[in-house]
């Protein structure tokens, strides 16, 4: 193995991106939906970093976390695409008219929420409850309308822990109302539930003994907004674990969770814009640095040497992309922990200066006890961040160690500029597919927990216009996932762009095409798409992941 | 974490390792402290170090867990090594804190001389300290920051000054803002380091002289970690 990877090594300077040993022979060139799992393009070679999720996992499964739920017939059962089609369109263009006049709905929204008082819609009642309070900009509706969706988090009595805009403070009052509200839908824990007003959704997730609440114009589904609701929770969990949580309150009913989470705001936030921004959440995957596959498996293999007793990850990243990342044998890492720990290093600056040494409870893994997570950048103005997670908070000064010994076995081995160098080009453009009315895709290899994306080129240029991107992503993930009648394949035609959604049981993949293409080309240039897909995967994924 | 006795054996192992051989070109001995930074979030820790370290100011966003910063004081004819632990102030590390201080040849406790509850925060600081060590263990300075700010001051120099005094630990002054007394402190820290180390290495000699057997499990296994560093 070891000196299969040197081999390849040597490969590196003439630039071929195509793997020369062969070991893709029992590995189709155009893949088809009947590829079986594990054979896509972008799954590792030798087994998954990840640990095997399904989408919207944690909404469907019950009190037990480790209860593996199975979705009954599987997304091939779907037969009814066509009739869902007209529906998906309908919604497309509403998604395209509200996307494109936001100016003028929020006007019409305002306008309309000043009027009606007398509407018993939880909107109304927030207002009411404000109305009677102090003024205070922080928490007027017109400042609400300003956001897409509001987020809040509170204890089970009731007590503000979080919120995403304006104080907490402010906002307690209206916390009691979704407290009561609360406590009204719930049937049983564990469940959401959500209320639909005027354009609105309200989300409610509970996970005893938070409550967590989303007020969302968005047209994200309401699994969605769930699922982000939830990654809001594993956040709070990671700073606190689960055990000193039920602790606290079960020692203090009333206790305010604020003291405690001080200071900490700011990741949550950040955690917030990023959903909004990166797809990896919605993929419920990681997206790798692109990379010549010589260099990478060098890096990881330094990687692997520098080991430690107890160490269980060490992670490479580069602004939210995975460099490499080597695990313990038998361990495997979840990838909402994966994302809570992008989250923490790009949620602060503060991990440029010296070695962090940090207790961390990825929650996924286990949600009682704390890590100690070493976070650090190999130099200070490079973009590349280690991250070595540790189960010994003893350990400082050998995990320190180990940061060391990687930097210099890096440099010895003559790889430490090619990885400089792959910094410079993080995205690649999707004109290196030869499709022109390819405008960008999202390919996830099931197996393997990644996806590979291109570059957001023009005609989406402005945040607005990339967020619209990713909301229409959204849209036919939430279709292609719908939990009652999950669809494989979804073909739209719109006057801004020309969408596609195909997932099977290996992969997913979310195509955006100029509106000018008939569906006939669309489909051939899927094909085209995924065997460049396959050529390019020792680039664009980490296929031979290393464990220690 | 452990019983007094326990740490103060911890403490005297890591004094054994911390005398190691310098880096190329000078003959002296150099030493290796422990320094932590104590006190409430946002009092100034992260940027006193940043300062001391890197000669510049910068906004700074609260500490997640501890930072870990390495830097060398030449003084005279000894060059000592500061390993600065500069500790999050949030009340979600309390827990931890004591991680952190564990071993520690010295801590300042931080406090913002703006906000009285920060001054308070550094006197429990100290009494946590005083039952993790023994007296002339540790070198305590008590460090009221952000002198910047002087006009809105709400705790005084007469009552910081008292309270440094009664409990036999120094005090200063300073501002990472404006670069005050911040080389003056970490100079200072580095010194008194020195003089205590002296102290105890006398004390050490003197306990050396009456045992009658070396033991030599010890020098090995101290023999040992030396290579090892
Ligand atoms: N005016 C003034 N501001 C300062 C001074 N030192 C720090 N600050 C500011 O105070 C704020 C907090 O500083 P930090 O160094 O991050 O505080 P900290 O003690 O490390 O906080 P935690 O990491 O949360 O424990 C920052 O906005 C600094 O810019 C100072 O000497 N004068
Ligand atoms: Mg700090």
């Amino acid at each position: 193995m070891a000196a299969d990877v040197h081999k390849k090594g040597g490969d590196v300077p003439n630039g071929s991106l195509v793997p020369k040993d062969g070991r893709h022979a029992e590995r189709s060139e155009s893949p088809t939906p009947g590829l079986a799992q594990g054979t896509e393009p972008g799954a590792g070679q030798e087994g998954a970093m990840f640990v095997h999720a399904q989408s919207y996992e944690d909404l469907t499964s019950t009190e037990n976390p480790d209860a593996t739920v199975q979705i009954p017939g599987g997304r091939e059962d779907a037969q009814s695409d066509q009739t869902k089609i007209e529906e998906i369109s309908k919604d497309f263009s509403k998604l395209s008219t509200q996307l494109t006049g936001i100016a003028l709905d929020l006007e019409e929204e305002m306008r309309q929420s000043k009027e009606d008082k007398q509407d018993l819609s939880p909107k109304a009642s927030r207002r009411d409850s404000v109305l009677s309070g102090k003024e205070d900009e922080g928490v007027s509706m017109d400042a609400w309308h300003m956001h897409q969706k509001h987020v809040f988090v509170l204890s089970e009595a009731g007590k503000p822990v979080y919120s995403r805009y304006g104080s907490e403070e402010a906002l307690s009052s209206t916390m009691g109302v979704m407290m009561a509200l609360v406590s009204f839908v719930e049937v049983q824990k564990n469940a959401i539930r959500s209320i639909h007003a005027d354009g609105y959704k309200v989300v409610f997730v509970r996970r005893s003994p938070l409550v967590l609440v989303a007020v969302a114009r968005t047209r994200q589904s309401e699994q969605e907004i769930a699922q982000e609701l939830l990654y809001i929770y594993y956040q709070i969990l990671s700073l606190l674990t689960l055990t000193q949580l039920n602790r606290i309150f079960q020692q203090k009913q009333n206790y305010d969770l604020r003291r405690l989470l001080a200071g900490s705001e700011r990741i949550t936030d950040n955690l917030l814009d990023l959903m909004a921004r990166d797809p990896s959440f919605l993929m419920g995957a990681a997206r790798c640095l692109p990379m010549a596959s010589g260099v990478r498996d060098i890096v990881s293999t330094c990687l692997q040497q520098a080991k430690a007793k107890s160490l269980v990850f060490a992670i490479l990243l580069a602004k939210n992309q995975l460099v490499s990342l080597v695990r313990k044998k038998d361990q495997f890492l979840h990838h909402i922990d994966l994302h809570l720990l992008f989250n923490l290093i790009s949620s602060s600056s503060s991990f440029r200066e010296g070695e962090a040494w940090t207790p961390i409870c990825l929650p996924k893994f286990n949600s009682s006890g704390f890590f100690s997570a070493h976070i650090s950048y190999l130099e200070q103005d490079t973009d590349l961040c280690l991250l070595l997670i540790s189960t010994d908070r003893e350990d400082f000064f050998t995990v320190s160690d180990c940061k060391r010994k990687f930097q210099d076995r890096l440099k010895k081995r003559g790889v430490y500029q090619a990885l400089l160098e792959a910094l410079h080009t993080p995205f690649y453009s999707v004109s290196q597919v030869g499709i022109p009315f390819l405008r960008h895709f999202i390919y996830k290899s099931k197996s393997s927990g990644l996806f590979t994306s291109p570059e957001i080129e023009a005609p989406y240029i402005t945040e607005k216009e990339k967020e619209r991107l990713l909301g229409l992503y959204q849209y036919l993930h939430s279709r292609a996932h719908n939990s009652s009648r999950p669809l494989m394949n979804i073909y739209y035609t719109g006057s801004h762009e020309n969408l596609l959604a195909w997932v099977t049981n290996a992969f997913e993949l979310y195509v955006c095409f100029s509106p000018l293409g008939t569906k006939a080309a669309a489909v051939s240039a899927v094909h085209k798409l995924m065997r460049w897909i396959r050529k390019e995967e020792d680039r664009l994924f980490i296929l031979t992941p290393q464990t220690y | 974490m452990g019983n007094g006795q326990e740490m103060a054996q911890r403490t005297t192992g890591n004094k054994e390792v911390s005398f190691l051989q310098d880096a190329p070109g000078s003959k002296e001995f150099s030493c290796v402290f422990k320094v932590v930074l104590l006190g409430s979030s946002s009092v100034g820790k992260t940027s006193l170090a940043y300062r001391y370290v890197k000669k510049d100011f910068q906004d700074s966003l609260p500490t997640v867990g501890c930072s870990f910063f390495n830097q060398c004081v030449t003084l005279d004819a000894t060059t000592v090594k500061l390993e600065i632990w500069d500790t999050a102030g949030q009340e979600k590390y309390h827990s931890v804190c004591h991680l952190y201080y564990r071993g520690a040849n010295a801590a300042l406790l931080v406090y913002d001389i703006t906000r009285k509850e920060s001054f308070e925060k550094a006197k429990v600081w100290l009494s946590e300290l005083e039952k993790e060590f023994l007296q002339n263990e540790i070198v305590i300075i008590l460090v009221g920051n952000k002198l910047d700010l002087s006009e809105e001051r709400e705790v005084t120099i007469e009552e910081a000054k008292e309270f440094a005094k009664t409990n036999c630990i120094l005090y200063t002054e300073t501002s990472a803002k404006s670069d005050y007394q911040v080389t003056e402190l970490f100079v200072t820290l580095a010194h008194e380091l020195l003089e205590l180390e002296q102290q105890k290495e006398k004390l050490r000699h003197t306990t050396h002289w009456k045992k009658s057997r070396v033991d030599l499990q010890e020098t090995a296994s101290r023999r040992m970690k030396c290579c090892q560093k």
